[in-house]
């Protein structure tokens, strides 16, 4: 019997994988442990390793196609062998790996009716398989099991109905309420999913007729891509934003990193970047301000205080973001720092970050100094509570003593989730930051 | 029992009225009925059955029968010892409680009784008494091994030996509590006058229970067809019954049931014969009765009892009186047999034995199905979940 | 139909099948002479005589245990306990021999016996005699348990149980014992173990209930239609094996159930019901299962604790809008 190559799981958020590339081809001699392809996850472009030897005998997808978990990427098996047995199994391919778990429950539960036997009558219930949990903006909907089924028979989403029941349960008549309200306002209720598959926009009339590949060009949206649009979307519209922004003095900051980096080439260390500064004072100023460094966790219920300090760093590259985290970023001295965010950054543009390198942050910054910005908002990256957008160092005219003299500025505007953060915490941070960052001697205190 | 309804206190308030009543009808002008000093020195009379007391002959045995009774006690004896391998080779497992050393009371009590007729109830002891009944090696074995061709189906185990035959009732597994249920089969013995009586055996751990009392009780009260055996091998698992017992005397027990009591040497098959013998003609003349009987386990309480609650010396002295060896004595003084030739029935046991673990280990286990049979009479029950 | 005392129902049917059968025999305390603690079995040993009508004394564990020896040598004993509660004196015999020797015994043997008496509460008798046992004993594969709630059904189950080759258990209810009502009556009325009666029909919510409970639920069932909601009440009748097909057809009509059951509240009665339902009619919940139980105590002797202690008629009534969300 061939053996079936399936899409693993490469990360705990990982729904389904894109086939970046093929390394291997059809007919190639695997051996356990080779890498057969490189599959873009949410998080990163991993390595698809083979668990058994063989001959490759089938790329059942083909590059740029996505599979979500379980589904089948490839058949190995005996030089010989016919892989046809592997694929009937799958019947093309994708989407087809949760039946086939449902299968399994389904045969397992048969299985357990059969040890049940025959005069033990009813025996272990069939157990059907599950369907996903529904989700609205606002997490879980509450609603009757019976208001589920029948709102699933009469074709009716549950986030598109109001329920009467306690704590906004939806139950049995609000699923009737809905049968019975006129088509149209059905329809606008809760479009079909058909419709959402339609043009997203109307064409003008005058270009309709010219041939669609000259109008616009299409790619793909990657894992990546909507990773971010997922996330993104999602923070912006559950955690209200509120935005603190402060000019801090950096002329000490400059001279300070200014002799940091004098040291750090004498000793063939890396350089210290502004970034870092920022990265270290965020971090022990976090420590100070725990409330800040938090979560707002609405299915458990809980506002969560992290005891540990994970700084996420925004990295752009080639075609999105992603978020490195320097952890325990409040117990590390600056030039470690500089040396992991560096790496870190480096590993970001060659897509060879591991899932665990970006995960667990509990306070992102977001620069876009070296771009010229003088300042900007950013997304809170959830769940963290707060996020700190930096602008660039500006010459400046200030007054100091009455007098005007050369100043350099640097703004930066702290992005707030105000259900955990209030207007007067975030102050009390950004006051913190600038008592490190004016004078950077202060975070060696 | 403790409190009652107001209902069943009047329940009782007219029992005793009537009580008083009938003293006072008496006419000796007392309103209760009170024992005089003089009457309650009591007087208690048993019988004893000691060892080497007895003639087969003079007991009705033929010489046949005798031989057959030694072959018998070897079988139980070469049964266990080989039980108690596979139960190190784990053929075996949980509970297995030997009877080694107590054979003459199980083979002098199964012919005593006429198998199909009357019954016979025991504890969790019970491959001996089984094996006496007649019940195959083969068919024990297998319930040991926990197979379908065991004599409960592989269900019972070594605690549960049936045959509903032989009127074998039963081994069951908590201490005391079968012995309602074996006055309750004389009982039905009784009430359906089959002529019928049931040999009820329990340890001296049992009458330290609740329920032997009552059962004694009941049993007298009622006049029921029953003897009750207490198998006295000394210890309740590790416990000295001296230790345990204000009064390890237990054929004593039937004084306040007012029931005839005897003790007997159960290390000697012709006391053992003789003893329950005459129990048994008392109990078809629905005259409940106790026997004690002394006798000794040379086996810790089960496999996993070390017996360290006794000494090496207790356990050598003892086993001069083996009722095995006792009885080949017997047998070869007597001129009924020789070594030879009784050299000859063991070493047939002994293959039939061997047999038996064959037949075990070929034996299915129980079809999973199986697990719902039984648990009521009715063909179907869809309702167990 | 002939009115009769749920008492009378009871001895009817003893009466009449040990006419019909010898090897029956009735056995407990009080139950010969004394003509029964609650007058159940009077005049049976007039009639019967002393040998099929026996007085036991205080001896639970030893009469229990007769019986079920008598059972498996081929008699048909009907043992009663003065009440339920005294049955834990005797539980050795009901959970290790009545309710396992079948089968560790691999089939050989049966035990034909009724174990008999009231069950539950009965006013203020403190908390060791205001015990109810039906979860307790239906937790025992082997058994079979009945719970009766007027005199017609206690009359036709009581025949069937005494016929029955299993062990039953046959709770009755002090309270109750001087309920009327009709029955009828004929030799061979077999009500069959194991099905449920519909006392009463309705669309908006389920309620079931077993023995005094089922009273209470005839009277909140009631309360209900005074507000224009129609309740179907489900008396089980036999806790084991328990009709769940029956309750489950009539959730999957009105979508709610509500429980009224005297045990407490830990695995009891209710609580296998409300499992069923979840396991079996899942899709068809349009609210959770609530249960009216006694309180999770001792049954306490004080007159205002023991009324608070057990399953209130306004509770029941409020748990019913409850689940119809018309509370």
């Amino acid at each position: 019997m061939a053996i079936a190559v399936e899409m693993p799981k490469m990360s705990d958020t990982m729904e389904e994988g894109v086939l970046v590339a093929w390394l291997a081809e059809e007919g190639d001699e695997v051996s356990a442990g080779d890498v057969i392809a490189q599959v873009e996850t949410d998080k990163a472009t991993m390595d698809l390793e083979v668990y058994d030897d063989g001959v490759l005998l089938k790329k059942v997808i083909d590059e740029g196609d996505a599979v979500p978990i379980g589904g089948l990427i490839a058949v190995l098996g005996d030089a010989d062998e016919d892989p046809s047995d592997v694929l009937a199994e799958y019947q093309g391919g994708n989407g087809e790996a949760e039946e086939d778990e449902a299968e399994a429950a389904a045969s397992e539960a048969d299985a357990q009716q059969d040890a049940a036997a025959a005069p033990s009558g009813d025996g272990a219930p069939t157990v059907e398989p599950t369907p996903p949990e529904r989700t609205g903006t606002n997490g879980r909907i509450k609603a009757s099991p019976l208001a589920r089924r029948l709102a699933e028979e009469h074709g009716i989403e549950l986030a598109s109905v109001d329920g009467s029941g306690p704590e906004g349960r939806i139950v049995k008549r609000d699923i009737e309420a809905a049968i019975e309200r006129p088509p149209a306002e059905k329809e606008e209720a809760a479009p079909p999913p058909a419709v959402a598959e339609e043009a997203a926009y109307q064409r003008p009339a005058e270009v309709a007729a010219v041939q669609e590949e000259q109008l616009y060009e299409t790619e793909r949206i990657s894992q990546m891509r909507k990773t971010i649009a997922r996330r993104l979307a999602q923070s912006k519209y559950t955690a209200p934003h509120f935005y603190l922004t402060i000019d801090l003095a950096m002329e000490r900051a400059i001279a300070f990193r200014k002799q940091l980096n004098e040291l750090a080439e004498q000793q063939d260390r890396a350089k210290v970047s502004y970034n870092d500064l920022v990265t270290k004072a965020c971090a022990v100023a976090l420590r100070q301000h725990p409330e800040v460094n938090a979560s707002y966790l609405e299915q458990e219920g809980e506002i969560r205080q992290y005891r540990q300090v994970h700084v996420g760093v925004a990295v752009a590259i080639d075609d999105g973001l992603v978020t490195p985290v320097i952890r325990n970023a409040d117990q590390k001295g600056l030039a470690q720092i500089a040396e992991e965010t560096q790496a870190l950054a480096a590993k970001a543009r060659d897509r060879t970050l591991q899932p665990d390198e970006m995960e667990g942050s509990t306070f992102t910054t977001s620069n876009l100094g070296m771009f010229g910005i003088e300042e900007f908002t950013a997304i809170i990256n959830p769940p963290n509570a707060c996020i700190l957008a930096i602008g660039a160092i500006r010459d400046e005219a200030v007054v100091k003593d009455g007098e005007v003299v050369p100043g350099k500025r640097m703004k930066v505007t702290l992005s707030c989730d105000h259900r955990v953060v209030d207007g007067a915490v975030g102050a009390r941070f950004l006051a913190s930051l600038r008592h490190y960052l004016e004078e950077p001697m202060n975070m060696l205190l | 029992m403790a409190n009652k309804t107001d209902k069943e206190n009047e329940a009782e308030a007219t029992a005793q009225a009537n009580g008083t009543e009938a003293a006072g009808a008496e006419g000796d002008g007392q309103t209760l009925d009170m024992p005089t000093s003089d009457a309650t020195e009591l007087s208690f009379s048993f019988t004893s059955y000691e060892a080497g007391d007895y003639d087969h002959d003079e007991l009705g045995l033929e010489d046949d029968q005798l031989l057959a009774m030694y072959r018998n006690m070897l079988l139980q004896r070469r049964f266990e010892e080989r039980a108690a391998q596979m139960y190190g080779k784990q053929k075996i497992a949980g509970f297995l409680h030997l009877y080694i050393g107590q054979e003459a009371v199980s083979t002098g009590a199964a012919n005593a009784l006429a198998i199909g007729q009357d019954s016979v109830i025991t504890a969790y002891r019970d491959h001996g008494i089984a094996l006496a009944l007649g019940m195959t090696a083969n068919e024990c074995m297998a319930e040991l091994f926990g197979r379908i061709d065991g004599c409960s189906r592989g269900k019972g185990g070594s605690m549960h030996f049936f045959d509903a035959e032989k009127n074998f009732f039963g081994g069951h597994g908590i201490v005391g509590g079968h012995i309602p249920v074996g006055v309750g089969i004389a009982f039905a013995h009784k009430y359906k006058g089959d002529d019928g009586a049931c040999l009820t055996f329990f340890g001296d751990g049992a009458v330290g229970q609740g329920a032997f009392h009552e059962a004694a009780n009941l049993a007298s009260l009622y006049d029921l067809p029953v003897v009750l055996i207490v198998e006295n091998n000394q210890y309740a698992m590790g416990t000295a019954a001296h230790r345990a017992f204000a009064d390890p005397d237990f054929y004593k027990q039937a004084i306040p049931y007012d029931m005839p009591s005897s003790v007997v040497n159960g290390m000697d098959v012709l006391a053992c014969y003789k003893a329950f013998s005459e129990h048994l003609a008392m109990a078809h003349d629905n005259q409940p009765s106790l026997l004690e009987v002394r006798t000794y386990r040379y086996r810790g309480h089960s496999m996993s009892d070390p017996a360290k609650y006794r000494t090496k010396e207790e356990l050598e002295s003892k086993k001069n009186d083996d009722p095995i060896i006792r009885l080949k004595q017997y047998l070869i003084e007597r001129d009924l047999s020789d070594n030879e030739a009784l050299d000859a029935i063991d070493e047939e046991v002994k293959q039939e034995v061997l047999d038996s673990v064959d037949f075990a280990d070929e034996s299915d286990f129980p079809p999973l199905e199986t697990i719902y049979d039984d648990v009521y009479v009715q063909d179907d029950y869809p309702f167990l979940a | 139909m002939p009115e009769m005392q749920l008492r009378e129902a009871i001895r009817a049917a003893m009466v009449e099948e040990m006419e019909r059968d010898d090897e029956i025999f009735l056995m407990g305390e009080e139950v010969a002479e004394y003509n029964g603690a609650y007058k159940v079995s009077e005049g049976m040993l007039d009639q019967f005589g002393a040998k099929r009508v026996i007085d036991t004394p205080i001896s639970e564990n030893g009469f229990a245990g007769l019986g079920i020896g008598a059972a498996l040598n081929g008699l048909r004993p009907i043992i009663e306990f003065m009440t339920w509660n005294f049955s834990f004196v005797a539980i050795d015999q009901l959970i290790n021999n009545a309710a396992k020797i079948r089968y560790m015994s691999g089939g050989q043997f049966k035990i034909p016996i009724v174990f008999r008496g009231p069950n539950g509460a009965a006013g203020q008798l403190a908390a060791t005699h205001n015990t109810s046992v039906e979860a307790i004993y239906s937790y025992f594969p082997g058994l079979k348990v009945i719970s009766i709630s007027n005199p017609d059904d206690a009359y036709g189950l009581l025949k069937s149980a005494i016929r029955d080759d299993d062990p039953v258990v046959f709770l009755e209810s002090e309270l109750m014992y001087g309920m009327k009502g009709e029955v009828e009556q004929d030799p061979e009325r077999l009500i069959p173990i194991g099905k449920a009666r519909i006392a009463r029909e309705g669309e908006d919510v389920t309620i079931v209930a077993h023995n005094k409970s089922y009273h209470i639920a005839m009277e909140v069932a009631e309360r209900l239609a005074e507000d224009g909601y129609s309740a179907e009440v489900i008396d089980p009748r036999t806790i084991r094996p328990f009709d769940f097909e029956t309750v489950i057809e009539s959730v999957k009509k009105t979508n709610r159930c509500v429980v009224i059951d005297e045990s407490n509240p830990f695995g009891s009665v209710a609580s296998e019901v409300a499992f069923q339902l979840q396991e079996r009619a899942f899709d068809w919940l349009d609210a959770p299962i609530r249960r009216i139980t006694a309180k999770d105590v001792p049954a306490p002797y004080a007159k205002n604790l023991i009324d608070y202690y057990m399953p209130q008629a306004d509770d029941a009534y409020e748990a019913c809008k409850q689940v119809m969300y018309v509370s």
